[in-house]
């Protein structure tokens, strides 16, 4: 049964969990320990990470030069790929002796689910994938900005009681460069684990890493009116030298990978230019390409909501605007211009 | 094999207004539905029991105007459904959300499956169904796209950044299920006559689930909101661009190399 009572004391520290996928620590998790490290400097107080795995010693040395004052490292086959009994299960009794004053994760899919069965464990409130977080005056009080309806909104939230928690997007925060002068402490921490611990066992994966489209100059983005063939908004990616993202149900029926995909379940693009082609414009596609500096998009429906979010709004048929655009760009040479 | 679907009806969020003086949302107005995710989630439990027979319930907590839209879950062919709602319960973060529907579901027990959404549209924290898998002390598996049983063992696939993973786990389990990984049904056209004149649903409220008011809603509550903030897009030019295609893409050509990037 899961523990409700909440601890009101704390040490003032802050808990950091560092995730590593196949030996290779999450951006993210870099980010949260940089970020903690600077909410920490302006309190006075402590900051720990903790990294469990398998063979993760160097992973913990790295992750002490870069923020942290104390990395606690949990080892064992049994924790080589996340498991989310079995490592909240390690977590537990660290932080219940710690008493930390907040705890961060990255908002991963697997820190998510980590975070959100340790709250309900230790009885903590809990912030969801925050995209910044600051301390209230007078009261030390953590406040995390949460986006809601599809990125549309922010709540500024705030934990009562201790520990505070949240988990952080992604692509927030800068990570802190290494510094080999400032190591840090790095603890081994005891492992009691049995195989029944790992209630889901992982059978088979398969993972392929698509480019970053968070970090392309210039983007051609695909919807659902492209239909079922996305070889028109390649050719105009690649004859702009841009990369190429989709909208959600794109990726959803299989047509492109999951990493492609723009808005507030994928990712949010920094672009200059971006072509946006036969998409509606959903309040949580619009959030991915709220930073995007010049947003051109193509639809055939004049009422399309996308307009809205365009700086030009190209009202027809894609089918026939996209081809001449391609033979456009490829007459002027524009790639890479 | 007994599943349960954790429904949340959620409001249009193209729909919603922001109050820029009260820094609240104005719901008012707003049309509610199924959210996307727990369909996809309804639709996979109804194929599991067409393969292994069985029942599915739907669950909600919400307010008693949620009554049409669980109708219209039985109408796509849920055996029944079951509302929680009481006054108490509003207000409630995902600490408190988790912890009653979890107090329902130990309720309904012996199940076999629990299935969420992976996400609502309007709060998406993604939060509740890991937690209501650590109040129920059940496997958890989030973000399955299909779930094979054999006995009390459980094939999921599921998706990962980058790809997929399977995974096994032995039933009673929770899974939170990915949006768009089916095509929902629509309602059965005399299932729909039938739940709306005779299916009765079942409401519990607070004293049905054994709960005082400090540990559900707002007073159950371990979050809190200080703020709303409109997040309001960027001023885009919004210039409109006619004329044949031909012309289009050549203005279009114009602007690609006049703003760069
Ligand atoms: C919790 C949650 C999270 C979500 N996260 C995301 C997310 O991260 N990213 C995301 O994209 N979506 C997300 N969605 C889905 C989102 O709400 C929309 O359903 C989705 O963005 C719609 O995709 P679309 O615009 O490509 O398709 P549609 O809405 O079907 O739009 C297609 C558009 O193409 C136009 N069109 C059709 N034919 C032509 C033609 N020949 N020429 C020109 N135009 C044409 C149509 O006028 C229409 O506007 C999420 C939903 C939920 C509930
Ligand atoms: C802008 C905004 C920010 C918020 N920030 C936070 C926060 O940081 N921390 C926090 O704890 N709460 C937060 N909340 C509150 C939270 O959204 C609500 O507590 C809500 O009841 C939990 O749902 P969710 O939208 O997070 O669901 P999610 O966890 O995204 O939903 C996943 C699935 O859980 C199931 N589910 C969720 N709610 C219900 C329900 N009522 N009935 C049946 N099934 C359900 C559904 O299957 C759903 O698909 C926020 C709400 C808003 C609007």
């Amino acid at each position: 049964m899961p523990d409700t009572r909440r601890s009101a004391a704390s040490d003032g520290s802050i808990f950091v969990f560092l995730e590593q996928t196949d030996g290779i620590m999450e951006e993210v998790s870099l980010e949260v320990l940089g970020e903690a490290r600077r909410l920490a400097d302006r309190q006075g107080v402590s900051v720990t990470g903790m990294v469990l795995g398998e063979n993760v010693g160097g992973l913990a040395k790295d992750a002490a030069s870069r923020g942290a004052d104390v990395v606690l490292v949990g080892e064992s086959p049994l924790l080589k790929d996340f498991a989310t009994e079995a490592y909240l299960k390690v977590m537990l009794p660290n932080i219940r002796d710690r008493r930390p004053d907040a705890v961060l994760m990255g908002a991963t899919r697997n820190g998510t689910a980590l975070a959100a069965g340790l709250a309900v464990r230790i009885g903590a409130g809990l912030m969801a994938h925050v995209i910044d977080l600051e301390i209230e005056s007078g009261t030390g009080v953590l406040l995390g900005s949460v986006p809601g309806f599809g990125g549309s909104i922010v709540a500024v939230c705030k934990c009562k009681g201790r520990p505070q928690m949240a988990t952080v997007r992604p692509g927030i925060f800068k990570p802190l460069p290494a510094n080999g002068s400032n190591p840090g402490v790095i603890e081994s921490v005891p492992v009691d684990l049995r195989s029944e611990d790992v209630k889901c066992r992982i059978m088979q994966r398969s993972v392929r890493r698509s480019e970053d489209i968070s970090r392309a100059e210039r983007m051609v983005i695909a919807g659902l009116g492209c239909k079922d063939n996305l070889s028109l908004p390649r050719r105009l990616a690649e004859a702009l030298g841009a990369g190429f993202g989709v909208s959600r149900p794109l990726a959803d029926k299989g047509l492109a990978p999951k990493d492609l995909v723009v808005g507030s379940t994928g990712y949010s693009i920094n672009a200059k230019l971006a072509v946006v082609i036969g998409v509606s414009g959903a309040a949580h596609f619009v959030s991915g390409i709220r930073d995007a500096e010049t947003v051109i998009a193509i639809n055939s429906d004049s009422s399309a909501l996308i307009f809205n979010h365009a700086d030009y709004c190209a009202k027809g048929d894609l089918f026939k605007i996209v081809p001449e655009l391609i033979a456009a760009v490829e007459a002027s040479g524009a790639k890479g211009a | 094999m007994k599943s349960i679907v954790c429904v949340k009806v959620t409001p249009k969020v193209e729909q919603i207004k922001f109050d820029e003086a009260r820094k609240t949302v104005t719901r008012e107005g707003v049309e509610n539905e199924i959210n996307d995710a727990d369909k996809n989630a309804l639709e996979m439990a109804l194929q599991l029991k067409e393969r292994h027979g069985g029942t599915v319930v739907v669950l909600s907590m919400g307010p008693p105007s949620f009554e049409s839209h669980l109708k219209l879950a039985i109408a796509m062919g849920a055996d029944d459904a079951i509302l929680l709602s009481d006054r108490s319960f509003g207000g409630a973060d995902t600490y408190a959300t988790s912890r009653v529907l979890a107090a329902a579901i130990k309720r309904m027990a012996p199940y076999d499956v629990v299935l969420c959404g992976e996400a609502s549209a309007d709060g998406s924290t993604e939060q509740t169904p890991p937690s209501i898998a650590e109040w129920l002390q059940v496997p958890g598996i989030m973000y399955a796209n299909s779930i094979e049983l054999q006995g009390n063992r459980v094939l999921a696939k599921k998706s990962i950044a980058g790809g997929y993973e399977t995974v096994e786990a032995e039933t009673p389990l929770l899974a939170s299920v990915e949006l768009g990984c089916n095509s929902p049904r629509f309602p059965d056209f005399r299932r729909k006559r039938w739940a709306e004149k005779e299916f009765k649903l079942t409401v519990w409220n607070m004293q049905d689930l054994g709960f005082s008011p400090t540990e559900v809603g707002l007073g159950g509550s371990l979050t809190e909101v200080k703020e709303l903030r409109n997040m309001s897009s960027r001023k885009r030019r919004g210039e409109l661009i006619g004329g044949d295609s031909k012309e289009v893409a050549a203005r279009l050509g114009q602007i690609i190399r006049s703003v760069g990037g």
